[in-house]
């Protein structure tokens, strides 16, 4: 049969989410024939409705449902109800992303073994690794159109890049270019080239940037396999007496409760939504959540080890200009404890508009201290750092049952502590971004505290042995043959590197698995 | 209420016959609020005219940018004209000229030097009015459009085709 799908059809394959996880799987899946029920709780929105308006934009696209935090991590001062800026829309946050695209460096799917043991850490070697990885990233990457991959060239470099690259050549840094990114960068694709418009956060209006939201939720449905119910808030994931999942409650667009049944079910809600629905789904079987016999479900919380620099010179930059994320150095990213930390991190361009410089420079920041530096917003430039933070059993996603949804389910509150690991990092990682801007003459230098994260990672972990997590190498729960994670809360651990090329390859790879398991009876 | 830039009713003869000065480039008359050189002038609804007069000061205290006019800190604040912000904010201000008094000035507006000011802000840092007033001025001030080209900032690039040739890789001092 074809999509639509009767709520009663218990022969498709449910999808939560949208994203790069999900949004990929689905349409993996059902081109491969595959029938595909996709719940998206955003609604669709396609380049011809991006706005180039930051602050507009995000009440356009953000996900702003309610959301607690704890911890000692600045967000939770700053931002208390906001930890993550990511999106409700088909696509997820794949709409929002910058498109960096890297891979993992090999050590990095062995964390365990290659840092050895680190006080307070929860490291744990992925049950895959570099090799086993390598032609589902080839996969990834051409999907993605990932610039200086293949055939495809290189973005050319804006005002802020070429600073950034002045800088660090005079640093003495080697591994300096415009990235690797998923926004295309000749003509000859099927997506428009980059217009170095600005704005890659509030949605390409060029489509040049690859997201899940335009490629491959219309490339699915176009197959007649894939039907994406837009507005779709999973509530509750249901089992029968055998502990075989059945099927999924969702309030539907118009906030009436329905079920759909299903042969089998992937999570890809993102590592705050997805943790929270297993946990909401708990019952007389499950009393603990679904697939959390290990007790992980929710743990393991990582977000990147982030921060920025931003700098002030005397002559104009217009930051703003071109390609948000134009270039990468990516000498610090490798594993050198000579430095005093384990792991690395990559410096990464980005520039904020006047509106969000304001919000995010300093949060809480005022005076004339703070109002000088945006008297030359005209003369910045900027630095996105993004690091391996430490995974911690303690830094966790959990039910609030003292604050409700719209639908009166409890909602997750974030818990995060910095590990002295991610703070040394952090503050190598300032002091090297300062550095590449005095070198070409900053005249001052700002170290600015984490946004509200954007790479949500681990919290329904993968792990060789059920003790340790919550997923095998496949994504699927070791408790629950038919249901799977999907999204980036299956990772062990965070890389240097920024995920979405990783999750992408991942849902890829696990497509192939379901598919092939689905047609040898096995699922 | 209503905000008039460069103002054809009140003349600068106007204000000075029929207001009163209170400090700090501001006059006041009965329901309105001007700048002393009349390039603004605004009706207040529920406000008394010395309590805005005061939060604009108090918004360029906490937001100073000298190269950005009055008229700007005033629509960052008007919307706290209304029925239901203006009690709390009458007894914010109210109670930053009590501290004001402490300090030996009649109140706020009196204190002729920033700093003098900005010691004032800085110990009423953490209360609930003050956060109030400098979160709202984050979007109120910097997410005006007409405030972008005082900073440099062009905001919208779609329209023109982005910046591929229109100067993404200008720089030209490196």
């Amino acid at each position: 049969m074809t999509a639509p799908f009767d709520l009663t059809d218990d022969s498709v394959v449910v999808v939560i989410g949208t994203g790069a996880g999900g949004g990929v799987l689905a349409n993996e899946l059902a081109q491969k024939g595959v029938s595909v029920v996709s719940l998206e709780a955003g609604g669709r929105h396609l380049p011809e409705d991006f706005i180039n308006d930051e602050w507009e934009s995000f009440g356009q696209l953000a996900r702003l449902d309610p959301r607690t935090t704890s911890g000692d991590w600045r967000v939770a001062k700053d931002f208390s109800g906001l930890p993550a800026w990511i999106v409700k829309s088909v696509g997820g946050t794949t709409q929002h992303w910058a498109g960096a695209s890297l891979r993992f460096q090999d050590h990095e799917w062995k964390t365990k073994s290659t840092y050895g043991d680190v006080q307070g850490a929860s490291l744990l070697d992925w049950p895959i690794d570099a090799a086993e990885m390598d032609p589902w990233y080839t996969r990834a990457e051409d999907k993605l159109g990932v610039t200086r991959t293949g055939d495809r060239p290189g973005l050319p470099g804006n005002n802020n890049y070429k600073i950034f690259e002045a800088g660090a050549k005079a640093l003495g840094y080697e591994q300096v270019h415009t990235g690797r990114m998923a926004i295309n960068s000749d003509e000859n694709r099927d997506r428009n080239m980059c217009q170095q418009t600005g704005f890659c956060f509030q949605g390409c209006k060029w489509g040049a940037k690859w997201s899940a939201g335009y490629v491959d939720i219309p490339e699915g449905e176009a197959t007649g396999n894939l039907e994406v119910r837009e507005k779709s808030h999973v509530a509750r994931i249901l089992h029968d007496d055998s502990g075989k999942v059945t099927g999924v409650e969702y309030f539907d667009a118009d906030g009436n409760l329905q079920m759909q049944k299903a042969r089998l079910v992937c999570v890809a809600g993102n590592s705050f939504e997805s943790p929270r629905l297993l946990l909401n789904s708990a019952s007389s079987m499950f009393p603990d959540g679904l697939a959390n016999s290990s007790g992980q479900v929710g743990r393991n919380y990582m977000r990147h080890m982030t921060g920025s620099v931003y700098a002030v010179f005397d002559q104009p930059v217009r930051m703003w200009r071109g390609t948000t994320m134009a270039g990468i150095i990516q000498d610090e990213s490798r594993h050198d404890p000579s430095r005093g930390f384990v792991g690395g991190y990559e410096l990464e361009t980005l520039a904020l508009g006047l509106p969000f410089m304001a919000a995010f420079l300093d949060p809480g920041g005022w005076g004339r201290e703070f109002t000088t530096a945006l008297d030359s917003y005209e003369n910045m430039a900027g630095m996105w750092i993004v690091g391996e933070d430490m995974p911690q059993e303690t830094n966790r996603v959990t039910l609030n049952m003292d604050v409700k949804d719209q639908f009166g389910l409890p909602v997750a509150n974030v818990h995060f502590d910095d590990h002295p690991n991610d703070i040394a990092m952090r503050n190598h990682a300032y002091k090297q971004g300062a550095a590449v801007y005095d070198a070409v003459g900053a005249t001052r230098t700002f170290p600015t505290p984490p946004y509200p994260s954007t790479h949500n990672l681990g919290t329904n972990r993968m792990s060789e042995n059920p003790r340790d997590g919550v997923v095998n190498k496949w994504g699927q729960t070791h408790d629950i043959a038919n249901l799977f994670i999907s999204d980036g809360s299956q990772f062990t651990t965070g890389a240097a590197e920024n995920p979405t090329l990783t999750i992408v390859a991942l849902a890829i790879r696990q497509a192939d698995h379901i598919a092939s398991q689905m047609s040898q009876g096995n699922l | 209420m209503r905000f008039t830039h460069k103002t054809k009713t009140l003349t600068r003869r106007d204000l000075l016959s029929r207001s009163v000065a209170v400090g700090a480039g501001f006059v006041v008359g009965a329901g309105y609020v001007a700048s002393s050189n009349a390039a603004w002038a605004m009706e207040t609804t529920s406000l008394q005219p010395e309590t805005m007069a005061a939060l604009v000061q108090m918004a360029r205290d906490i937001y100073p940018h000298d190269h950005v006019g009055d008229e700007y800190y005033v629509i960052a604040v008007k919307g706290y004209d209304t029925e239901d912000a203006a009690p709390g904010v009458e007894a914010g201000v109210a109670a930053l000229n009590a501290a004001a008094k402490g300090r030996g000035h009649a109140d706020y507006l009196s204190m002729r030097w920033e700093r003098d000011r900005v010691d004032l802000l800085r110990s009423m840092e953490a209360s609930p009015f003050f956060q109030q007033i400098r979160g709202g001025l984050v979007t109120g001030l910097y997410n005006q459009k007409a405030v972008w080209p005082l900073f440099g900032y062009e905001g919208e690039s779609f329209s023109q085709g982005g910046y591929i040739d229109r100067g993404f890789d200008d720089i030209n001092w490196l």
